[in-house]
């Protein structure tokens, strides 16, 4: 009997297993950002053990609410950033070199094929696009991961999502893991890693593929996951390749290393779940759970105050092109954001900023009327910067649309980077023009 | 090993997330006890009214998927802060069920039959829950509904946790 990726990783990082069905893993790297961690940090003070496992292999980013916004949260960055330079954690992002956290360590080349690793952070999930186990935790196993590198976890089932097909003009990874939630439901996935592959998949930039790992724990997964490729190999090589850490020489050699962090043929799951891709169109959430989708053009006249885009899910540079491609043709004709509807970008990092700006990207968004904040998470988790008022309906590329996530009595439809543009357009839920809009994000 | 349960909140909702045991503002505080008075604040589920039916309360039954969405520890943490040691749901998500047990509480899964037994027979009155996570029994009296007994399998790792009061006394020492 063969072994998905996922039992692959669990065995090859095994440290012990004290009780039955609890698998101690070794953890390859560890995340911290400043919500979930200060918490950890003083817990290992009081208890007289403050220390790391090993200050290499631990990154810190200070995003939730980035700049501070009031004392507690300045005194949280505070705590991030003095444990990191009393640790001797080189990799750690404060403001202005930031982003949120699972744009931020990807893009920083900090996640690798065959990785197990956590985060104080349920959508830790995302970095299994890159072939990892990479599971969210909460902060008493962020804890011990931050001080004795090992985490444990029953060994989870697989799931396999086949996206069959092709995604037409107009639809998005988003379009396509909001179908697949919509089939698993919130629990389906529960104590499961969802592993992602098919033609949809094997086509997808890795952009693409952190949108589907990103929202796999709205399932219920523990990880995300899809098998490494050349696709991995060229997002990598710049951090692999000889510029780089000069791991490998080739291409070729880190493919070849690489494909031992695949599933086998006869490896078991349990479940598979097809979805064809080529019948789907866009979609958004209509309810306060993740799972309640359905085809914008059937959601009816749905005013809308705010349009987010940004978030770990879809604050990325494709993202921004993407929603881009929607507004420009609108903007040289003069068009703004509806006069009744406020819109924000925020760019999930540093980096997709620059990239954004140098592209013109950003002069499409501010031409069009976008407030474009700095990198944070924000408005997504209703901490700062676009909280919603009470009664209010927001228009989210985000992840997570409970009630009151985004402000108390806030209500959110999760949709695409493109029929965000759109909504922002036209006042209301809406995907005109967007598979109009040319493909790649040429503006 | 410390008593466990207490006097029942029955939530009468599927997919109860963690912003809604406790909402993203107040993840800057930064003690587990100042969250209390914030627990469950954005809650609205079928005859739930905070200041009534939280206030004493030692335990939580619910429904299914319980305790979904964020990973934040600070939903059990204003669990416990409010006095509530025990959750006993039809599932639960797998962070929320962990980070209990790491904090040496219960989550505790019974078939939905018997859920739907729990609320039928004992939600709309004083009901008290006592827990024995030793002898693997979870026990529900109320002066109207009288005692129901019910065998509880708790696994050797969530035993374990109990015992120790959470992972990091048991992993510091092991790892
Ligand atoms: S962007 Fe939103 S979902 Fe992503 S890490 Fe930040 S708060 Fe969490």
């Amino acid at each position: 009997m063969g072994k998905t990726l996922a039992e692959k990783v669990f065995e090859t990082h095994v440290v012990d297993k004290p009780f039955e069905d609890l698998w101690v893993l070794k953890l390859d790297t560890v995340f911290c950002h400043e919500i979930t961690t200060p918490i950890a940090i003083a817990d290992l003070q009081a208890k007289g053990m403050d220390k790391v496992f090993d200050p290499k292999k631990i990154k810190a980013v200070i995003d939730h609410v980035s700049p501070a916004k009031d004392s507690k949260t300045a005194e949280q960055g505070k705590a991030l950033r003095q444990w990191a330079r009393r640790q001797g954690i080189e990799d750690f992002f404060d403001i202005g070199r930031n982003g949120v956290c699972h744009a931020l360590f990807p893009e920083k080349g900090f996640v690798r094929p065959g990785y197990a690793l956590v985060m104080g952070d349920s959508h830790t999930c995302t970095h299994g696009a890159f072939g990892a186990f990479a599971a969210g935790v909460g902060t008493t196993d962020l804890e011990i991961a931050v001080l004795k590198g090992v985490c444990a976890f029953k060994k989870p089932k697989t799931l396999k999502i086949e996206l069959k097909g092709a995604l037409p003009a107009g639809v998005y990874p988003k379009d396509a893991m909001l179908a697949v939630i919509s089939a698993l439901g919130m629990g389906g996935g529960t104590d499961r890693v969802l592993e992602f592959s098919g033609p949809v998949v094997d086509s997808m930039s890795m952009e693409g593929r952190m949108t589907l790992c990103n929202m796999a724990v709205e399932a219920g997964g523990t990880s995300g996951i899809c098998m490494p490729d050349t696709t991995t190999a060229d997002y990598l090589w710049p951090f692999i390749g000889p510029e780089g850490e000069g791991l490998f020489a080739t291409k070729d050699e880190a493919l070849a290393e690489y494909s031992k962090w695949s599933s086998d043929e006869d490896a078991e799951y349990d479940r598979i779940l097809g979805i064809d891709c080529s019948t789907l169109e866009p979609l958004a959430t209509y309810g306060y759970s993740p799972d309640k989708v359905k085809p914008v053009r059937e959601m009816g006249e749905v005013k809308v105050d705010q349009v987010y885009i940004g978030s770990c899910t879809n604050g990325r540079i494709e993202d921004l092109r993407a929603a881009a491609a929607v507004l420009a043709p609108e903007v040289r004709k003069g068009r703004k954001v509806h006069k009744e509807l406020r819109a924000i970008l925020a760019p999930a990092t540093t980096e997709v900023y620059a990239a954004a700006l140098r592209e013109g990207l950003i002069e499409i968004f501010v031409q069009a009327g976008f407030c474009v904040s700095n990198p944070t998470c924000g408005a997504c988790l209703g901490m700062s910067s676009g909280v919603l008022a009470s009664g209010e309906i927001c228009a989210s590329t985000t992840n997570r649309n409970f009630s009151g996530r985004m402000g108390k009595g806030g209500m959110i439809h999760l949709m695409s980077p493109a029929s965000a543009a759109a909504t922002a357009l036209e006042g209301r839920i809406s995907v005109a023009r967007i598979s109009a809009a040319k493909k790649g994000g040429e503006v | 090993m410390k008593k466990l349960g207490g006097k029942v909140l029955f939530l009468d909702k599927d997919d109860i997330n963690t912003d809604e045991l406790i909402p993203a503002k107040y993840l800057n505080e930064d003690s587990k006890k100042a969250l209390g008075p914030y627990c469950l604040e954005d809650l609205s589920a079928p005859g739930f009214d905070r200041a009534r039916d939280l206030p004493g309360k030692g335990a939580i039954v619910s429904r299914a998927n319980f305790g979904c969405g964020s990973s934040r520890e600070h939903a059990p943490w204003a669990l416990e802060a409010n006095g509530i040691n025990v959750v006993v749901a039809e599932s639960f998500a797998r962070i929320f069920r962990r980070n209990m047990y790491n904090c040496g509480m219960v989550a505790a899964e019974l078939p939905k039959a018997v859920i739907e037994e729990l609320f039928s027979r004992f939600s709309g009155q004083e009901t008290v829950m006592e827990l024995d996570a030793e002898k693997g029994e979870i026990l529900f009296s109320s002066t109207r509904a009288g005692i129901l007994k019910l065998p509880l399998s708790i696994g050797e790792f969530e035993l374990a946790m109990v015992r120790s009061g959470g992972w990091v006394e048991f992993a510091a020492k092991r790892y």
